[in-house]
This record gives structure tokens, sequence and C-alpha cells, in this order.
């Protein structure tokens, strides 16, 4: 993995740690989708807090095809790179 | 066997637990309507505040005349949809009536309101282009934007700000921007700010659609909804609306002054595929359309009981929405106070509309009241007197026995 992913991966849990309750540990495989009793509105809110962060917009067919912390990292780093 | 149904494992596990704490909200079963704020439930007579009757207009004498007469007249039903079965004379006048009301050059009308986002929204918005919506938008918006081939991209509820910034990071990419707001948000009854979206529209060169489904009838001088008070109609490319809350029966529509917009006939499949709303529909909205523009005082009517709802309730100590709309929310503290605090307004005989997440915003529970021009001003007092009494009972309120915010003349007690 690259040092541009541990990066990411850490800031996505950094936010994602702001909307579930302390003490819920997660990781690169955790699944953002039922894994964390966030409903489908909490994950797109979060999802808005993650296009802030990295200055992006995720559009939601993509969103629907993320499942865990690493693959949304992915779609931020592909997006990214086609936004510049 | 093929667990078909496993997927909605966790929503029986809420329903279950609903019914366990008294009854199940989406299987409510009146006996009797026995007017537009009144029923029978349960066996015992009961307040409803759970209609988006707005106007109070589905008892009304000459909507249901034009009912009766349309039925004589054109039948049960049209069996099918205007591009096969053609058009009534009745479905064109319609149209041209709520044209006229907007000012607008056309108007195209649905067979629900939800049908008319659908349509609409999934229709215009193509492969290349972007859809940025409200992140509080109605369900009807949403599934609209899984039919389309845009990209979607929500902004901040009512925001306008967020909304330019999110324009903004689109610079360079091909296609039309189609920004889409409601009037006023279904859950919170808060209204959008529309003078400054309207600004970022045309800052930005974009399309904007509005949902007026709430605020038809209810806000503008001539009931035209939020964008009329804003004083935004010309900016507005597509509003769209519903015949099922202020016009008391169901069926949707959008209007517009872009002259290509009837081409939409033959290319939007969610009006081109369903049967065309029945005479009978027609008829009873085309009389509740015309009710509404020459009586002005239903709106005035519903707009200061909700305003009498609104003040008493946030005065009791509920935390509400933003402002006094036919919307009224009270806020729960949480998803099991907002149960039993449903349920025992039901007790007293007090109907209201309970909302949890995901439906909600910001994963609120609510207590989601409807206000009707209908309503009478005792019935709403009554609603506020049972309201603060459960809410004192369950400890929303603070407990202050013998206190009743039912006179408005003074200061209500807190």
């Amino acid at each position: 993995m690259t040092n541009n992913a541990t990066n990411i991966e850490a800031q996505i849990v950094e936010l994602l740690a702001q909307r579930i309750p302390a003490g819920i540990q997660v990781s690169a495989q955790t699944q953002i989708v039922g894994g964390l009793g966030l409903d489908s509105v909490a994950i797109l809110d979060f999802i808005m807090d993650v296009e802030d962060r990295f200055d992006i917009s995720i559009p939601l067919d993509r969103v629907a095809e993320v499942q865990t912390i690493a693959e949304l990292s992915r779609a931020i780093e592909a997006l990214r790179r086609t936004a510049n | 066997m093929i667990p078909l149904f496993s997927k909605f494992d966790d929503m029986r596990a809420i329903i279950d637990s609903l019914v366990a704490s008294g009854r199940n909200p989406f299987d409510m079963r009146f006996e009797r309507i026995l007017s537009a704020t009144e029923a029978v439930l349960e066996g015992r007579p009961c307040l409803l505040f759970g209609t988006n009757n707005y106007l109070g207009l589905t008892f009304d004498a000459t909507c249901i005349e034009a009912t009766v007469r349309a039925v004589h007249e054109g039948g049960t039903g049209t069996t099918g949809s205007r591009i096969a079965n053609g058009t009534y004379c009745d479905h064109a006048l319609l149209e041209r009536r709520i044209a006229e009301f907007y000012g607008k050059r056309s108007a195209m009308i649905f067979t629900t309101g939800y049908q008319a986002n659908l349509g609409l929204i999934s229709t215009l918005a193509g492969r290349e282009d972007h859809l940025l919506i409200d992140a509080d938008s109605h369900a009807s918006i949403y599934d609209a934007c899984k039919l389309s081939a845009a990209q979607v991209i929500r902004f901040r509820h009512n925001d306008p700000e967020d909304l330019a910034h999110r324009l903004r990071r689109l610079k360079g990419h091909p296609g039309s921007r189609i920004i889409v707001t409601e009037g006023i948000f279904s859950m919170l009854g808060d209204s959008a700010p529309l003078r400054e979206i309207a600004a970022v529209k045309r800052e930005m060169g974009a399309t904007l659609i509005v949902d007026e489904a709430h605020s038809l009838g209810t806000r503008g001088k001539n009931g035209r909804g939020v964008c009329e008070d804003a004083g935004i109609e010309s900016d507005v490319d597509f509003v769209v609306g519903t015949f099922s809350k202020s016009l008391g029966a169901i069926g949707g529509f959008a209007v517009s002054d872009l002259p290509d917009f009837d081409l939409l006939r033959i290319v939007c499949r969610p009006y081109m595929f369903t049967a065309s709303l029945p005479p009978a529909v027609v008829g009873s909205v085309t009389a509740a359309l015309a009710r509404i523009c020459t009586d002005k005082s239903l709106s005035a009517r519903v707009l200061s009981h909700s305003g009498r709802l609104y003040s008493a309730l946030a005065q009791a100590g509920f935390e509400t929405g933003p402002e006094p709309n036919p919307i009224v929310a009270l806020k729960m503290p949480d998803k099991e106070t907002a149960v039993r605090f449903w349920n025992r307004l039901i007790d007293r005989g007090v109907y209201a509309n309970l909302a949890l997440p995901p439906a909600t915003p910001a994963s609120l529970s609510l207590i989601r009241c409807s206000i009707s021009a209908a309503h009478t001003e005792a019935q709403i007092d009554r609603a506020i007197s049972v309201m603060v009494a459960v809410g004192r009972e369950l400890g929303v309120l603070d407990p202050r026995p013998g206190k009743t915010p039912v006179d408005l003349t003074r200061s209500l007690p807190i």
C-alpha cells in the first residue's frame, strides 16, 4: 500500500470517528454500510464530510459501489487523479 | 428455499419492536373519515394532525360535486396512458389552468406527485449532466436520481454557499448542472432560501427545479408557494407540485416557460407508461384550483393555525423546526420516546405522524404535525394541550402539572 493510500485511509477513519459511537474500532476492511450501525442518510452525510476534506465530488453512483474504507480510499484517489 | 426476504430482516425487527411498543405506524387503519380533520380510530373519534390536507378541501362541496359530474360524464377511469388512449379535454383544461395559475407557458400533469419528480428529473438529466440535490430532498427526488443517467451530488441542506462550492468543483466538466430543491421540506417544515439559491443558479448558469409540494396554496400572495414569496419565479425553470395535499386529491404536475417543454410528453417514461388521471380526480382538482384562486382565506387560515400551534408548542418548551409552516415538527430526544409520545397522542385522540430515521434528516426522531385550514381553533388548542400534557408525562418538557397553554393572548408557561 502506498503512503498516499495510508494517509487517505487515516483521514477517512478520523472523519468516520466523528459519526460513530466512541470505542468502535475501524480498519481499512471495515464495512461502512451495515458494519457501523449508520443508516443510509448518515452514510451520505459522512460522504459529504469526505468530499469536503478532499475537495472532490463523489457522485452517488460511485458511493453505491463502495463497501469498505479501503474501497472508499481507492475511489477518492481515482477521483483526485481525474480532477488534476 | 431462496432467502428472498432475508435482506429485510432489519426492517422486520423494527416493525416487531414498534408493534411491541404499541401500534404499527405504517399500518394505521381508520374505521371512518368524518371530515378533513376528524376520523374514527380504534372505535373512538380522533383529531387528524397528520394528513397534509392543508386547505381542508377533501370534503369541499364544490370539489365533490365536480367529481361526481366528471364521473358521470367521463367514466371511472381512462384505462390507459395519454400517448396510447389519448388526452381527454379535461386533462388539457387542467393543464391550461395550472399553467395560467403559475403564469407559465406550459404544464404537464402526472398520475402522482412522486411520478412528477421521477419523470421530470430523470428525463431532463442525461449522461453528461450533473444533478445537485438538497441533502434533505424527498424520496421521489432520490429515486429520480437513481433512474437518471446523470452524476448526482448532494449539497448541504438549505446551504447556498455549499451549493456554489460544489458547483465550482464541477468546473471543466461537460454537461448541464441541474439544481433540485423544495419550497417547504416535508419533515421539519423549514423553507428553502430560494432567493440565495436563485442567485447561485444565475451566477453558475444552472437550471433550477423547485418542488412546491407542501407550499402550493399555503405560501405566496397567490398561493404559488415559496418561489412567489421569495420573488424569484422567473429564475425557476421548472416548478413541480402535487394535487394530493392542498388540492385534496392525487396527482402531480410540472410547469415551465421553456419552449421545448412539451417534448417531455414523448420522452418521459413515468408520464408515458402509466394510466392517466381519471376524470373524477381531474374534475375535483380543477375545482380545487379554482377555489384557491378565488378564496384567499384558506391559506390565511392555515398559516394562522400553523402559527398558533407552532408558537404554543415552542413556548411550552418543545424543540421544533426553525419556522412556523403548515408542517410543525417536534424533535424527540430519542426513538423510544418518539414512539411512546406518538402512541400516547393516539390514546388521547390526536393522530400525528411518527417520523423516524432514515426517513428524517440528521437521524432525528420526530412527531410531525400537519395543519389544515379546516381545523377549528378549538381543535388546534385541544392538540396543543394534549401534546403539552404528553410532553410533561414523558419528560420531554419540564413537568408542571395544571398548566396548559391554550390561552395564546398571554405569555405561555414554560
